[in-house]
């Protein structure tokens, strides 16, 4: 038990440096712009005096080190400075839409674990028939841009169908049917594509276990196949698992950007585009280290369940 | 204790009649049997030995009997196991054998336990495939089954996992995973193999005590003339699929009758240390492509 | 039932001949295909039947014809024409990102895996940096700094991609490092440039080879995502994300806007992806390529 609590400890110290290499990423992005990041972002009809005094609110006249010491700090307090272009905070910005961006995320990851699990299972321990299939899912899934596959589903659902609404948002809390409808169609188009990851990873993972030896000696004692699959075959498969939909949040959280565009959400992808386009450098950065912050904890979570899944992980020796 | 004390029980726990094993391959290239009309039946309580090179057929042999061959193989002939018939039996009927009737051990204990299962589930996991009974009994009655097979601290010993165990712990797991439903008949696979000699001899006299208490009989496979030696009440000799000759083990070793024993013999003399591997016979030696008087003329040449 | 078929079955024993066999289909098909997109992308000014730019206001969603086999879009724009072009501008920046990330991975790959120790540990460490946002994030953020453009969407995704071609290159050059012929050769004198360049690099490439062509699927995705916001390639240049993003608001009205180009995207990737696959089996059979 305690070498469980040194691992975790272990791997949380771990992300201090991951969360600063971000930081300083994130730091940079405005002050990276070439030319005058200040200048670009007023646009031409700025005056001297207007600039002036931006760059003195986003602390861009000082010197290097102080700046970040300075921005490093206003982070700690949650205080990510002020939108340039409807100057609300950007803490309450992000609160708006983070939850947003969590919802439709969650939503697909959750639909995508439950498609590709037991069809990757079934891929893994089906017949022939079984195994074309899923791998024609596979290739389909894979292959298909995401955004695209969107707005095919558009054009099925509420164009030809008529049955669900092209795009839009209202919150969980004020219309929980209706946001509920309105998050069908991203979601699935978001949950496809890493459906398809999912049950190849399952696949290969169960076929390597049941490859070895201790599947043979289970057998010998008497245990029955669906036993043997769902008791020892799958756990021991799992650490494999997790650790790709781990990774597969962070190509949804990138893919969420184009999806929230797509299908008019306002979440923090959407945030992030619009900023860019208007060269709203400080929303920019807020959106890009919301997204970071989340993906480097959903990392730190799955390392976590990897290591409570796989004993010799914990123990500190590798598989 | 020799077998010949032994009161005879009529029917044979395991008893082979004329059985061959074919596996099909992909391309067309015909390959003989890898098990080839093997006859030969086992005697309640006894230890039985089958000795042979690598590739002879001696696992083939073994998991015929538990019908744990891959769909690939085609097992004709007669296989009885209690005079029950193992053949043809559909996978529900062979399930409630295995682990139960009759247990099988394999050659890397290692690679035999689920390294994410505590090691004292996966012995509690055989009893309750076959007995219906609660959990906590299955876990005392597995932790009884460790302190049996000589693991200390048994019950603190339970929930770990196969990794923290040593490599000689983690065979007696095995043997106790396999043991746990009081089997009439256990089937070790080169159980020592992957050992070091040391432990190999305690492996060993842990199957012998076992035999002894339980009264199981045991079908021992190895390529080591010396694991044999140690504890075989009688031996069998496996080459290229066929049996060649069956003997007490006192017999084979002093007077063997087949040639090809004989060359095996001479190229590791009886009371051979353990560990000795044997050595793998030239493909000269096929004892199809050979007569009798051939291989008996090259036998003696070995001899000399 | 069939999971019993499965526990019961063999490792299949796959012949090389079968594994050649097998790996020829899906070079001959990934090629093939590629081949033709390549030809079209190339010729797109001799085979496309319009001008890609011309706004022809009579035409204005016209539905597919004769003379407009895709149809046209909201410009009355010719939409096969613009596919031509788009795949002209998608490939090409797809292709020379993987192959800028390939050049510049393949060196590092090869001295991380071939010295070792802090060259490999400083090398691989600061790749890692920039794993440590997610790929379509890291190219959202090049582009905020350094504004939108295929160049620019081009830049970020020879970054994104060169840790992963940089691992794979590391991978296999410390297996091709323990093989005897380059033990021997530093036995018989030979300086370190030689060894590398003369017998380790030859002898590595197969697997990086092979996680280029699956990246160039994955970065021709990545462009048309990034042009569909409007962050890559800049109109009125046609590319294929950009024509879906222009006819998002007619898609009911005028679904050819939005098929066409949405296909020609699905059946690069495909190219790019029976290529690698294909090239996989020959060149990589210990899988070494993610
Ligand atoms: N799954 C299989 N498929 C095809 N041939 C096999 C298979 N298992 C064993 N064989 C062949 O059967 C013969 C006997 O093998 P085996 O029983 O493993 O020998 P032993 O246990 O004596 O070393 C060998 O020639 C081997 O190649
Ligand atoms: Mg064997």
């Amino acid at each position: 038990m305690t070498s469980r609590l040194a691992f975790v400890a272990r791997r949380v110290l771990l992300t201090i440096p991951v969360l600063f290499v971000m930081s300083i990423v994130v730091f940079l992005i405005i002050r990276l712009v070439p030319g005058d990041p200040v200048r670009t972002m007023l646009g031409f009809r700025a005056t001297d005096a207007n600039v002036a005094e931006v760059r003195h609110q986003l602390g861009l006249d000082q010197d290097i080190l102080t700046q970040y010491l300075n921005w490093a700090g206003a982070l700690f307090r949650g205080d990510l400075g002020s939108d340039i272009v409807s100057h609300a905070p950007l803490s309450e910005l992000l609160a708006q839409r983070l939850p947003v961006t969590f919802e439709l995320t969650g939503l697909a990851i959750v639909l995508a674990v439950a498609i590709g699990v037991p069809l990757g299972i079934r891929a893994a321990t089906g017949g022939r028939w079984v195994k074309r299939l899923t791998e024609g899912f596979v290739v389909f899934g894979i292959s298909i841009p995401d955004f695209w596959l969107g707005i095919m589903l558009v054009l099925l659902f509420t164009g030809t169908l008529a049955i669900l609404p092209p795009s839009g948002y209202v919150p969980f809390a004020d219309d929980p049917v209706n946001n509920l409808r309105y998050m069908i169609l991203p979601v699935l188009t978001l949950a496809v594509g890493e459906a398809a990851y999912i049950l190849r990873t399952t696949r290969s993972a169960l076929t390597g276990v049941l490859d070895r030896p201790f599947i043979t000696f289970l057998r010998a004692k008497g245990l029955s196949t669906r036993r043997i699959v769902s008791g020892h075959a799958l756990r021991n498969a799992a650490p494999a698992i997790v650790t790709v939909i781990g990774i597969q949040i962070g190509v949804l959280l990138g893919g969420a950007i184009i999806i929230e565009t797509l299908f008019a959400l306002p979440g923090v992808g959407r945030l992030v585009v619009t900023a860019i386009t208007q060269r709203n450098y400080p929303a920019v950065q807020a959106g890009v280290l919301a997204i970071a912050v989340t993906f480097i904890v959903v990392s730190l979570i799955t390392d976590i369940l990897v290591g409570a899944l796989d004993p010799r992980v914990s123990d500190g020796k590798s598989t | 204790m020799s077998p010949d004390d032994r009161i005879e029980v009529p029917a044979d726990v395991l008893q082979f009649t004329d059985v061959s094993v074919t596996f099909a391959t992909d391309d067309a290239s015909p390959v003989g049997p890898a098990v080839d009309g093997v006859t030969l039946a086992l005697r309640r309580g006894e230890i039985f030995g089958i000795v042979g090179e690598s590739g002879s057929g001696k696992s083939t042999l073994a998991n015929a009997v538990m019908g744990l061959l891959p769909g690939t193989a085609t097992v004709t002939g007669s296989i009885l196991v209690n005079g029950r018939e193992v053949v043809g039996q559909d996978d529900a009927q062979l399930r409630s054998m295995r682990g139960d009737e009759v247990s099988m051990i394999f050659q890397d204990a290692s690679a035999s336990l689920d390294p994410t299962w505590p090691v004292g589930d996966q012995i509690a996991e055989t009893i309750r495939a076959h007995r219906l009974i609660d959990r906590r009994e299955a876990k005392a009655r597995a932790t009884a089954l460790m302190t049996e097979v000589g693991i200390p601290d048994a019950a603190d010993r339970y929930g770990d996992a196969p990794h923290r165990l040593s490599g000689g712990q983690r065979q007696r797991i095995v043997i106790a995973a396999a043991l746990a439903n009081d089997p009439q008949l256990l089937i070790a696979d080169e159980p020592t193999t992957a050992l070091d000699v040391t432990i190999q001899a305690q492996v060993l006299e842990l199957i012998d005590r076992l035999r002894t208490v339980h009264g199981t009989t045991v079908l021992l496979i190895s390529h080591d003339l010396g694991v044999i030696a140690q504890v075989c009440d009688r031996v069998g000799v496996m080459y290229g699929g066929v049996l060649l000759e069956v003997a007490t083990a006192r017999e084979l070793f002093r007077a063997p009758k087949h040639p090809y024993t004989r060359a095996l013999l001479a190229a590791n003399p009886a009371g051979a240390p353990r560990g000795t591997r044997l050595p793998v016979i030239p493909a000269a030696w096929s004892i199809e492509s050979l007569s009798e008087a051939e291989l008996l003329a090259q036998a003696k040449e070995a001899e000399r | 039932m069939s999971v019993q078929t499965q526990l019961e079955r063999v490792a299949p024993i796959t012949t090389p001949r079968a594994r050649r066999r097998s790996s020829t289909r899906f070079l001959l098909g990934g090629g093939a295909l590629l081949g033709v997109l390549a030809i079209l992308a190339i010729a797109a000014p001799l085979l496309a039947p319009h001008d890609p730019e011309a706004v022809v206001v009579r035409e204005v969603l016209g539905a597919p014809s004769f003379d407009h086999p895709f149809g046209s879009d909201v410009l009355g724009r010719d939409v096969l024409s613009r596919v031509l072009y788009g795949l002209r501008v998608s490939l090409l920046v797809s292709v020379s990102a993987v192959l800028v990330s390939t050049i510049i991975a393949v060196p590092l790959g090869l001295l991380a895996g071939y010295f070792g120790r802090w060259v490999d540990t400083t090398i691989s460490r600061t790749l890692d940096m920039i794993l440590v946002l997610p790929a379509m994030l890291l190219a959202i953020t090049f582009i905020a700094i350094l504004g939108p453009g295929s160049a620019v969407a081009a830049l970020a995704i020879a970054v994104i991609y060169l840790p992963i071609l940089a691992r794979v290159m590391r991978s296999s050059t410390l297996i091709v490092t323990r093989n005897e012929f380059v033990v021997g050769a530093r036995a018989r004198g030979a300086g370190h440039l030689r060894v590398i360049v003369s017998h380790v690099a030859p002898n590595a490439m197969g697997p990086v080879i092979v996680q280029a062509s699956v990246l160039s699927a994955f970065a021709l995705q990545l462009e048309a995502g990034l042009s569909f916001l409007g962050l890559g390639t800049q109109p009125p240049t046609p590319s294929l994300g950009g024509m879906l993003s222009d006819g998002r608001d007619v898609l009911v009205q005028a679904p050819w806007v939005e098929i066409f180009p949405g296909l020609a995207i699905v059946v690069a990737v495909l190219a790019f992806t029976f290529l690698g696959e294909g090239l996989r089996r020959a060149f990589d059979p210990k899988g070494v390529a993610e």
